[in-house]
């Protein structure tokens, strides 16, 4: 469709036999196998690329790489669609397509735009200001402000890509592949450490990739190409290119993204990820993340087509591409130099070099004049011309203490403004790692400064800039980080010869005079922050970095400052008279360029998001289409409905079948700690609030445990098995926290208790059959224990066979009937349960799940920890006070439950209700208030916990704590939920088989 | 003992007879279930001399006191969990005789001797890529240099908690996981291993590929 | 993100670990002869110290030991480690 017009014919690392189409705003243009969208749209003479977040304003590429602020675009359609994707990290795949986010209908024509006009209107902190008052308009403001908030949309659709996520760990993590970080690598490596070598790029090489530099007299890249041969030689070395080390976190743990197969554009095969997101743990660190250029804090410095000098630069030698056809290129020190000579070798016509120093060092005048580039010195651009793209620059001498512009403008006609106001130390990382950075004033930019982790910064990283001095501190750096480890002498290995030509200094150029004509200076081009804004927020007091960071948003966002970190200091301090390192730097933070939700979550998503526990049963209750319900990670059968049944009608038929004849559930869940040890007995009677000291072998006995405060906090039955050997069972949900607990207490404050606690839960397949008929079928299929009731009795336990499997029966009852709970190995579990079905047949045998469970025990009025209890329950509470010791010295909670609160008449108290109206069955959670009202508050005394319809009654009834409770049976109550009111009658919290002879007989 | 065709072993319910291969070929991740090995909780203080001779008079070997170690025999061998806490596996069926022979020369000593066998079961792992599939979901270091054949380390992979064991340098890892988790673990790996090549095999396959590779190490 | 070495199985990764709040805290002797003000101290009245904090851990994940940990609680610096019943060390720099 285009010709590529901005590309060279040869030259650059990209594949030009693979050629690509891709799209852009639904314009299809072609590249090359190599680029990045960037690239590909530059070499099209695509300049204006986004919408500015704020303003509107038209914006276009301005850097190569990851600090790019401005070409932010939405990436893919569909459910693969991703926001905020900056162009300069896209890499070129066929059929991209690509759009630009914040303008509508389109980025040549934008409504949005008029928030430009309305500039006056939008200062820093406008929100905060206007949006205040008055208070009830606020949702009203906020609706447009969410609709006008953020760059990009994220896809609504459930994500169809693949992500992984691994830990790994190493001696040496380096990040960045630059000189710097390639030499730590070699250096680390060849003497045997296991390194990690991570670059974002899908290259490795950095800077090197854009600079025609030579090292040891060759291209640097041949010396990048022996280093990555030998480095992929070496065993423990481990090249992650395209992955960013997006955190540094405690511990020397990094974050990193690794970018699978972005590259190769959306896939069906997933059987690699689209990306992997590491979580590495790294003995040492070398930060080698290089340097980023700052730009120049001018009027109407955002206009596309002015450019970082090195992303110019880049273009021309990575990609073939020239950013521009008429070029000036604007300086504060010397790194623009080769740059400018590199774009006049790439054919773009560079008019002059603006260098805002007195006198730039005479090294550079010969190359210049042969290439015919003005040299003009002691001037700086001022504003650039154009809107949509730059069509012309005024260039202004600068007053030697650079406070105003002298004489009369300059102006030149170009295309592409590159500039360079100096370069920064990319401290991102070692701001992460809690370090601090230092103000370098040799540099004009923040160095890093102690370490606070075992990390290291080399190179540009910590302000190193020539290549020699890249490379002697990358080996120096990774030599010390494997000496650290352990690994060779810390010797680092010799540093090859450079073609560096040595820099002078910089002069610092921060906000550059107006022009006068009303232009905009950009300090941060992501945020839309400009010089006025920090002007404004000093002017409003807003004088520490972070309240101005805050205040302005400069620095905030995915962008992370990078670009515009140090303008806007340095700003701020001119404007309140303070040094640069005065104003000191803000934190950055994680991460340094934006993680997909999707590489966070990983393979955690549908169902292995959250383990589910399964019985040694539960595929027969699959099978015997048992609905399921979750109590914590256990599924337990709910109930077992036949053909059409509704829940009330399968749970009616479960319950009766139990109380008539025989029913049969999975009671497995019940966690199971085996406790040994001659202080066992002891340490029941301390965990416990009932005394322990007369149960006899083979006996078993409910206990309740509360928490040091009094409150209930688990419930069981536990068994003596043999002198100074116990059988503890727990609630379900509770079993890994009292094992916790108990291991806790013997641990932390009873060290000389002789007792050993060991889980038990899941070795044991327990199967409960409960009903008048009980008996009668475990006789038939139990020859090995005398089942009769003086023999056996209720709350007693015996070894045994059952089925001819192995079997201890406890004879307990959760049902209030005739009860046994058959443990055998769970291996065993199923033949178990099939042998009982067959067998109980004659008994109408009904498998019946929780919700039946639930109805059986709440009819006897057995309460369930978590369900009557909520914390602040005490067994008092409950009616329980039977079961609180009044003779032992001591048990947890004992202390807890002589709080005068606790003794309290009107506390909420466990209660029977029977609705007035029979067909009417409570909403559990409902609220028993003291007086009817239109609509809440209500004078609140208590609330219903348990409710159900009873078919052993023939009518709903339900538990519930009620404030003085038991002093009130007999009394009518209103029970109030969602607007409606039910009345009823208050009674004792048991309704059935008050004696207890169905459970003993 | 029970009829072996009455038992389910936790992963049963996968079929995975069905799915196994004779010879696995490629695949870079190796899978197998280890039915019904007998497995012993045993507790005690190992600086109590009775308890320390009576541990080895039973089992044959002292149970080690190196922290994640392993020690013991091909057929019965004990991994460290904890100052106090050995796990004594051995060939199926035998922890009644292993339960009884403890019990027997730990009588008089503070001391739990607790069958566990049917709480837990083991997944084998082995291949080319078992160490990265395990990375996936399991923050310990498995790099020859840090872990090896004879370690153990109790861990989580992913939600699920795991003992790792490490049996010979191919490498083969044995991983314990409770029987309700069981499920969740397999299908978790086995998605891990997408990327390498996954088959599953039957235990004389896994014990076979075993052999070839090592003639020593716990079995 | 802590790496927290276990005084048995060595360092481990964070999410093998529980944290247990504030360590060297005795139940007292004898619960009952405390006003309900002193046991309400015992009971929840915490530090919570910017700089060295002493707090206990459990291996959850691991060999399920609990033991104690000397931390700081701003560059979350790792002190010390030390096992049930020792005493509490000098905090180091």
């Amino acid at each position: 469709m285009t010709d590529q017009r901005f590309r060279n014919a040869a030259g650059g690392r990209i594949d030009r036999s693979r050629p690509l189409t891709f799209q852009f705003n639904g314009r299809r243009y072609d590249g090359f196998g190599g680029d990045t969208l960037a690239s590909a749209l530059l070499a099209n003479g695509v300049r204006l690329v986004g919408r500015s977040f704020k303003y509107h304003r038209p914006r276009g590429i301005v850097a190569a790489g990851s600090e790019e602020s401005n070409a932010l675009v939405q990436l893919g359609t569909g459910a693969r669609t991703e926001p905020n994707v900056r162009a300069t990290q896209a890499e070129m795949h066929d059929e991209l397509s690509a759009a630009s986010v914040n303008c509508w209908p389109s980025v040549e024509v934008d409504v949005g735009a008029i928030n430009s006009a309305l500039a006056a209107f939008l200062p820093a902190g406008f929100y905060y200001k206007t949006f205040m008052w008055p208070p009830r308009a606020w949702r009203f403001y906020e609706w447009f402000i969410r609709r006008a908030a953020g760059l990009g949309r994220a896809p609504t659709e459930p994500d169809p890509d693949r992500y992984e996520k691994t830990y790994a760990h190493c001696d040496v993590a380096v990040v960045g592949a630059g000189p710097a970080g390639l030499a730590a690598a070699l250096a680390a490596g060849r003497v045997g450490a296991r390194v990690i070598l991570a670059d974002e790029s899908s290259e490795f090489g950095g800077s090197l990739l854009g600079e025609a530099a030579t090292i040891a007299a060759a291209p640097a890249l041949d010396w990048v190409a022996g280093a990555m041969a030998e480095l992929a030689a070496l065993p423990e070395v481990r090249l992650l290119p395209r992955t960013t080390v997006f955190g540094y976190y405690d511990h020397n743990h990094l974050g990193l993204i690794e970018r699978v197969t972005d590259h190769l554009g959306p896939r069906t095969d997933t059987t690699l990820p689209r990306q992997r997101l590491w979580k590495v743990l790294a003995r040492q660190v070398v930060l080698a993340t290089g340097a980023i250029e700052r730009p120049l804090v001018f009027d109407d410095n955002d206009r596309p087509g002015v450019m970082l000098a090195s992303a110019a630069r880049t273009y021309a030698n990575r990609w073939a591409v020239r950013a521009g056809d008429r070029a000036i290129v604007v300086t504060n020190n010397d790194s623009a130099y080769p740059a400018a000579l590199d774009l006049s070798e790439a054919g773009v016509n560079v008019q002059a070099v603006i260098d805002a120093r007195e006198t730039p060092p005479d090294a550079w005048r010969e190359p210049l004049r042969v290439r015919g580039i003005d040299l003009a010195a002691g001037r700086t651009v001022a504003a650039a011309l154009g809107r949509k793209r730059v069509e012309g620059a005024e260039v202004y001498e600068l007053a030697a203490d650079g406070s105003r512009l002298i004489g009369a403008a300059r102006c030149y006609d170009c295309d592409l403004i590159a500039v360079s106001g100096g370069w920064s130390p990319t401290l991102h990382l070692f701001s992460q790692s809690g370090g601090r950075p230092r103000f370098d004033a040799g540099i004009a930019a923040f160095v890093p400064g102690e370490s606070r982790q075992a990390e290291r910064s080399v190179g540009a990283a910590r302000g190193t800039f020539s290549l020699a001095g890249c490379l002697a501190e990358g080996f120096a750096g990774g030599a010390a980080a494997a000496l650290a480890c352990g690994f060779g002498d810390g010797v680092a290995p010799p540093v090859p010869a450079t073609g560096d030509t040595p820099a002078g200094p910089l002069r610092p150029l921060w906000r550059v005079p107006t022009a006068g004509h009303g232009g905009k200076a950009f300090v941060d081009a992501q945020n839309d922050v400009t010089a006025d804004d920090v002007e404004l927020a000093a002017r409003e007091g807003y004088r520490s970095v972070e309240h101005l960071k805050r205040y302005t948003t400069t620095g905030m966002g995915t962008d992370q400052g990078k670009t515009s970190n140090v303008n806007a200091l340095a700003i701020l301090a001119d404007l309140t008279n303070a040094t640069i390192a005065e104003v000191g730097t803000t934190t950055f933070r994680p991460p340094y360029t934006p993680v997909t939700y999707g590489a966070l979550a990983g393979r955690s998503v549908g169902d292995r998001f959250d383990p589910v526990r399964m019985t040694g049963l539960h595929q027969w209750h699959e099978a015997a289409g048992a609905l399921f319900e979750d109590v914590g990670q256990w599924k337990r059968p709910w109930y077992y409905p036949r053909r059409g049944e509704t829940l009330h009608q399968a749970v009616a038929r479960e319950c009766g079948a139990v109380r008539a004849s025989l029913g049969i559930v999975d009671a497995s869940t019940l966690g199971k700690i085996d406790i040994q040890g001659p202080d066992a007995l002891k340490l029941l009677n301390l965990v416990y609030t009932n005394a322990w000291d007369n149960l006899e072998v083979g006996r078993c006995r409910y206990g309740l445990m509360l928490k040091e405060d009094g409150m209930v906090f688990d419930d069981g039955v536990t068994a003596r098995l043999g002198p100074n050997h116990y059988h503890m069972t727990t609630t379900t949900g509770g079993a890994a926290r009292v094992m916790g607990w108990l291991e806790e207490w013997v641990q932390c404050e009873w060290l000389d208790m002789r007792v050993h606690f060991t889980s038990t839960t899941t070795h044991w397949t327990v199967v409960a059959i409960a009903g008048p008929n009980a008996r009668r079928l475990l006789a038939e299929l139990c020859p090995d224990i005398d089942l009769e009731s003086a023999a056996f009795p209720f709350m007693a336990w015996r070894d045994g066979t059952v089925a001819g499997i192995p079997a201890r029966v406890f004879r307990v009852s959760f049902s209030g009937e005739q009860s046994y709970e058959i443990n055998v190995p769970s291996s065993c579990g199923v033949a178990l349960w099939q042998v009982l079905m067959t067998a109980g047949a004659k008994y109408d045998i009904t498998p019946y799940g929780t919700e039946t469970m639930h109805v059986l025990r709440a009819e006897k009025g057995f309460v369930i920890v978590g369900q009557e209890t909520d914390g602040t329950t005490t067994p008092q509470d409950l009616g329980m006070d039977w079961i609180v010791s009044k003779k032992k010295t001591d048990f947890i909670g004992k202390r807890g439950l002589t709080r005068a609160d606790c003794g309290r008449a009107d506390r909420k108290q466990l209660v029977g209700l029977l609705p007035e109206n029979s067909k009417d069955t409570l909403q559990e959670g409902a609220q028993i208030v003291a007086e009817i009202r239109p609509k809440p508050p209500m004078p609140m005394e208590g609330h219903v916990t348990s409710s159900y319809w009873s078919a052993a009654l023939g009518r709903p009834f339900a538990l519930a704590l009620l404030m003085g409770g038991r002093a009130r049976h007999g009394q009518t109550v209103a029970v109030s939920s969602y607007g409606t009111t039910s009345w009823a009658k208050v009674v004792p919290p048991i309704f059935w088989d008050k004696e207890g002879e169905r459970l003993r007989g | 003992m029970v009829e072996p065709y009455l038992r389910q072993s936790p992963l049963d319910h996968l079929s995975l007879d069905a799915r196994a291969v004779g010879d696995p070929g490629g695949a870079g991740v190796v899978a197998g279930e280890r039915r019904f090995i007998a497995k012993v909780s045993l507790r005690g203080d190992p600086a109590d001399p009775a308890f320390a001779a009576g541990a080895k008079t039973a089992l044959g070997f002292a149970p080690p006191v190196a922290p994640n170690t392993v020690d013991g025999k091909r057929d019965r061998y004990a991994l460290w969990l904890g100052p106090d806490e050995w796990l004594v596996v051995g060939a199926p069926d035998t922890q009644d005789k292993t339960v009884a022979a403890l019990r027997a020369a730990l009588a008089g000593c503070h001391a739990a001797v607790t069958d566990v066998s049917e709480g837990r079961t083991i997944i084998r792992l082995t291949g080319a890529h078992a160490r990265d599939v395990i990375a996936k979901g399991c923050p310990i270091d498995l790099h020859p240099r840090a872990f090896g054949p004879g370690r153990c380390a109790q861990s989580r992979y992913a939600r699920a908690l795991v003992i790792l064991h490490q049996l010979d340098e191919a490498p083969t890892f044995d991983l314990h996981v409770d029987r309700s988790f069981a499920d969740y673990l397999w299908r978790v790996i086995e998605d891990a291993s997408l990327e390498y090549g996954f088959a599953v095999v039957a235990e004389p396959v896994m014990a076979a590929l075993k052999r070839r590779r090592t003639p020593q190490g716990q079995d | 993100m802590h790496l927290i070495a276990c005084p048995w199985c060595g360092p481990r990764d964070e999410v093998e670990y529980a944290y247990g709040g504030e360590g060297h805290i005795a139940r007292p002797a004898r619960p009952e002869a405390l006003s309900d003000g002193a046991y309400a101290d015992y009971l929840f009245m915490r530090r919570n110290p910017k700089g060295v904090h002493a707090e206990r851990w459990v291996h959850a994940a691991g060999c399920r030991r609990w033991f104690n940990v000397l931390r700081d609680t701003v560059s979350h610096r790792i002190l010390a480690v030390y096992k049930m019943g020792e005493p509490r060390p000098e905090a180091g720099p």
